[in-house]
């Protein structure tokens, strides 16, 4: 347990930089606009590639996610900390899952793409930050009153390996052209870092991730629970990182009008992200997070990432995401329907505090 | 001694379940935790109230245990 550097407070600010810097430059190498490393983006173009949806401009199946949870796995196994468990009320996290991707596509963005966007010059961002604020907020003061899932147990060891092997399994389908996925042609599925710049980049985010338990939900949750800015420099330190390098780059844009992917219906942008945020301070990470732990081994975060990625099959195919127009038909009811969800589990799960 | 049993129970919930001792102003009491993310966690908070503490590693989990005296 000593001599983990990305534990210490110039740890977790170097993790972030570091993602920020590789983040920027996977949008210069093709990735899309403000979308180096978005973790929801890249699940629902995963959810797309393998035809969970059919909207047929955001399918691929992205190296990044990919890479972020197998660099775990190894980085878990090399330091002992591989642990197989789970049976913490898993279809809970299962749907908590679908519907923080729900309230993602309402926004167009995880947390990850959030401060992003914002270091970009995409101020609807703020709006959307501002929800997520709000929904880890409402959370926490539910975890502040006893809120529990429960705890996990161990499983076997085989249990462990199955969301890795998975990744695996669908990187072997990317790298042979398996003829029945789906390749978008157009739109932002299309826009892609070279193949082997992607799975390079995911194996190094999932690896200073995995060290440095960078956490975008946990950043702002830790503040509000127990006034700790650990995970919070490290989240600072990724958003001035991906600002620094669009500069350079040129990639930086402000305003709120004609953002890459990104609409500016404000109230829409912070319930979005108030349902996703709500919900993945629930489930105790964020989307980036959830990789990481199912890559260690935590099978009920492997449960809330394909829960993601059934909710973004639901959000694409009921028009419950958005767009660059605006709101989808249905977006407004996936966001109650999701909110009204979070809110039952979490006074259902919060137990009164026993004296003892 | 108190025990506070932390095993198997995602963030941030050890780092509640210590703070509460904290707060109740318990002066001697060891918590269990079983991930090194929990352990990092509840330790940091330790360190930055600047309390003492020691752990001890067993088979599947660490015991860290808080002396306030």
């Amino acid at each position: 347990m000593n001599g983990n550097f990305f534990k210490s407070k110039a740890g977790i600010i170097t993790a972030g930089s570091l993602i920020g810097v590789i983040a920027a430059l996977l949008v210069y190498l093709g990735n899309p606009k403000n979308m180096g490393f978005c973790i929801a983006c890249f699940e629902r173009d995963i959810a797309g590639g393998l035809g969970f949806h059919r909207a047929d401009i955001v399918q691929y199946i992205r190296p990044e996610i990919i890479g972020i949870m197998v660099s775990a796995l190894l980085i878990s196994l090399i330091k002992g900390e591989f642990r197989p468990r789970g049976g913490s009320s898993t279809v809970i996290r299962f749907f908590l899952g679908v519907f923080a991707m729900i309230g993602a596509l309402v926004f167009l963005g995880c947390p990850w793409r959030a401060f992003i966007r914002l270091a970009g010059g995409d101020w609807n961002a703020i709006l959307g930050i501002a929800g997520l604020i709000a929904g880890i907020g409402i959370g926490s003061y539910f975890i502040k009153k006893g809120y529990s899932l429960g705890r996990n147990n161990a499983q076997a060891r085989v249990t462990g390996y199955i969301m890795p092997a998975f990744m695996v399994l669908i990187f072997a389908l990317l790298v042979f052209n398996f003829p029945k996925l789906f390749n978008s042609v157009t739109g932002p599925g299309s826009m892609k870092a070279p193949f082997i710049i992607s799975i390079i980049a995911g194996l190094i985010v999932g690896g200073i991730a995995q060290r440095s338990r960078f956490c975008t939900m946990g950043s702002i949750r830790d503040i509000i629970l127990v006034k700790d800015f650990h995970l919070f420099f490290g989240v600072a330190a990724f958003t001035i990182a991906v600002f620094i390098m669009n500069l350079i780059l040129g990639q930086f844009n402000a305003g709120f009008e004609n953002q890459p992917i990104a609409h500016n219906m404000h109230i829409w942008n912070f319930l979005g992200m108030m349902l996703s945020g709500f919900a993945f301070a629930l489930s105790g990470g964020c989307p980036g997070r959830q990789l990481i732990l199912s890559g260690e081994g935590d099978t009920d975060a492997g449960v809330f990432v394909m829960g993601m990625i059934v909710g973004a099959g639901f959000s694409h195919n009921f028009a419950m995401a958005s767009s660059p127009k605006g709101i989808g038909e249905f977006g407004m009811w996936g966001t109650i329907i999701g909110l009204i969800f979070t809110f039952v589990i979490a006074v259902t799960m919060t137990q009164k505090r026993k004296s003892a | 001694m108190k025990t506070v049993d932390a095993r198997g129970l995602s963030c941030p919930q050890p780092v509640i379940l210590v703070t509460r001792e904290i707060i109740a102003g318990e002066k001697e009491f060891e918590v269990l935790v079983d991930s090194e993310a929990s352990y990092e966690n509840v330790t940091r908070i330790l360190e930055n109230k600047g309390f003492k503490f020691s752990s001890e590693e067993k088979e599947d989990h660490i015991i860290i245990r808080i002396d306030r005296k």
